[in-house]
């Protein structure tokens, strides 16, 4: 398909920001890490395995996880008002649905394993990137798991795909406007974890959409590894 | 009785009946439960709905407020969807604050709503940049056996196509006592319907009853709408822990205009 499209920012269609992973950003954590796409900057820390309180949420046949997803006050142009709102709670809950397939929780019954998720700076894509900190803080941190989860969102602008949408291709009003597509996958796998969308999308061309997430998820896997690979512990 | 959880047994038996097409009520797994649409709840809303789905019922009414435009959207009205899992339309809702399902169900059809760009907002300002109508839609289940949220969306819908904008009197005030005759700026062509898919095992299922919901491990909501007489999905959310495969969502992409024809088709005369 000729596609005379371009992007806003100069970028290949299927192009992310350029990405920083780095361990460590909390001594405090068991785990923990930042990740940004770009000018979107997600930190997460890792509490746990510990016991889990109220004593009736504990699960005697297996650990759980428990996700806290929010943006800082300052990180959006207009103020945050601090505190969960249902955009954070809803987010908070696909993210621990995006994260829980990987982790093998039975060997910590009754515990619970507390990721919290900050986003400094607000510009698109605040819950992948939140999703893929919270992954390497997850790894950091020693749990258990068959492998890392990877997230990105695909986008349309009126009819063409693009990676990785930052928040002035999100305001495109053109056309078919634009279409956020946020996917999670468990890395090198067909397996996705997260399934979000919002805008205008033919569903025949999910499959397309499938493919760029596939492979920004390779080239998100390798700067995770990456940054993983340099800590030593 | 109905308070008990749906027991391992009967989890372990639907997994089976699934893996062979089969449920408990003979239908095919992809197949809908008998739907109907009454209109007017309450003459006190400015439009209403309640939609019956087998023994799922769900009325929504609309609201019309005066209010303030959104700082990012001052040549627009607003659209507000919310809801209560009331403790009257099943065992399994409590009193107190609301669970993440409660909160869930409206953002998922506020979502189908607004992407599909059904309202024109642009036509509910009063005073630009000052006044503009506010539409509330509120849902409420009457009686929870299973796919609250494809029924919720219809609801929402109906509803929507039988508001009026109420009449304003010389002072700009809402004059309850005057019946208005304007339409709510909607669209005749695009209107969205939700479709969600459960899965347990490697079986999909659409409209399941409470039990069988409860038996499945995830699900994913599609909002669907026919725009510019393409299908478009205009949102999409996955809740639960088990993934979709890559197969798995290539073949719900198959089924899901079909599933968009075949509500309309059932539900077009009520419109």
């Amino acid at each position: 398909m000729a596609d005379k499209f371009k992007r806003v920012t100069g970028r290949a269609l299927d192009e992310l920001r350029p990405m920083v992973a780095k361990i460590g950003v909390v001594p405090n954590a068991d785990g923990s890490a930042l990740f940004a796409f770009g000018k979107t900057v997600a930190i997460a820390a890792v509490y746990g395995p510990r016991q889990l309180h109220p004593q009736h949420m504990q699960d005697p046949a297996t650990g759980i996880l428990r996700v806290n997803y929010d943006l800082l006050s300052f990180s959006v142009s207009d103020r945050k008002k601090p505190g969960p709102s249902r955009r954070s709670q809803e987010i908070s809950k696909m993210t621990e649905w995006a994260l829980s397939p990987v982790l093998d929780l039975k060997d910590f019954p009754s515990t619970v394993i507390d990721v919290q998720i900050y986003i400094l700076q607000a510009d698109a894509g605040t819950r992948t990137a939140g999703i893929n900190a919270a992954s390497l803080a997850l790894a950091h941190a020693g749990i258990p798991m068959r492998n890392l989860v990877c997230s990105v969102a695909i986008g349309k602008q009126d009819h063409t795909l693009v990676v990785d949408l930052d928040k002035d291709e999100e305001d495109f009003e053109e056309g078919e406007g634009a279409t956020d597509f946020p996917v999670a996958k468990i890395a090198n796998t067909s397996h996705f974890t997260l399934l979000q969308l919002d805008g205008k999308l033919q569903p025949e061309r999910v499959k397309e959409v499938i493919a760029l997430a596939n492979k920004a998820c390779e080239k998100i896997y390798e700067v995770q590894k990456k940054a993983l690979k340099g800590v030593s512990s | 009785m109905s308070s008990m959880e749906t027991s391992n047994l009967t989890i372990s038996m639907l997994r089976q009946m699934f893996e062979s097409g089969k449920r408990f009520d003979k239908r095919g797994l992809l197949d809908l439960r008998e739907i109907s649409l009454d209109g007017e709840v309450s003459n006190k809303a400015e439009g209403s709905a309640r939609v019956r789905l087998g023994k799922t019922e769900v009325i929504a009414g609309v609201k019309l407020m005066l209010g303030e435009p959104y700082p990012d959207s001052l040549d627009k009205g607003n659209l507000v969807v919310s809801g209560d899992l009331l403790p009257l339309a099943s065992p399994r809702f409590e009193m107190g604050p609301p669970n993440f399902y409660a909160i869930e169900i409206p953002r998922l059809v506020d979502r189908a709503i607004r992407e599909s760009k059904m309202i024109d907002l642009s036509k509910l300002v009063v005073k630009e940049g000052e006044k503009v109508w506010t539409v509330y839609i509120d849902i409420y289940p009457i009686n929870d056996d299973g796919n609250l949220i494809d029924a919720s969306t219809i609801a929402a819908v109906a509803a929507l196509k039988s508001s009026f904008v109420p009449v304003l009197d010389k002072d700009g005030r809402i004059d309850y006592s005057s019946k208005s005759d304007k339409k709510l700026p909607v669209s005749k062509e695009t209107y969205p319907f939700s479709v969600t898919f459960f899965k347990l095992g490697n079986a999909l299922i659409l409209d399941p009853t409470r039990e069988e919901s409860e038996a499945c491990e995830v699900r994913v909501t599609f909002g669907i709408s026919v725009w510019n007489k393409q299908y478009m999905i205009n949102s999409c959310q996955k809740s639960g822990q088990v993934p979709f495969t890559q197969a798995e969502i290539e073949k719900m992409m198959e089924i899901l205009p079909k599933k968009y024809d075949e509500l309309n088709e059932k539900l077009k005369k009520y419109f």
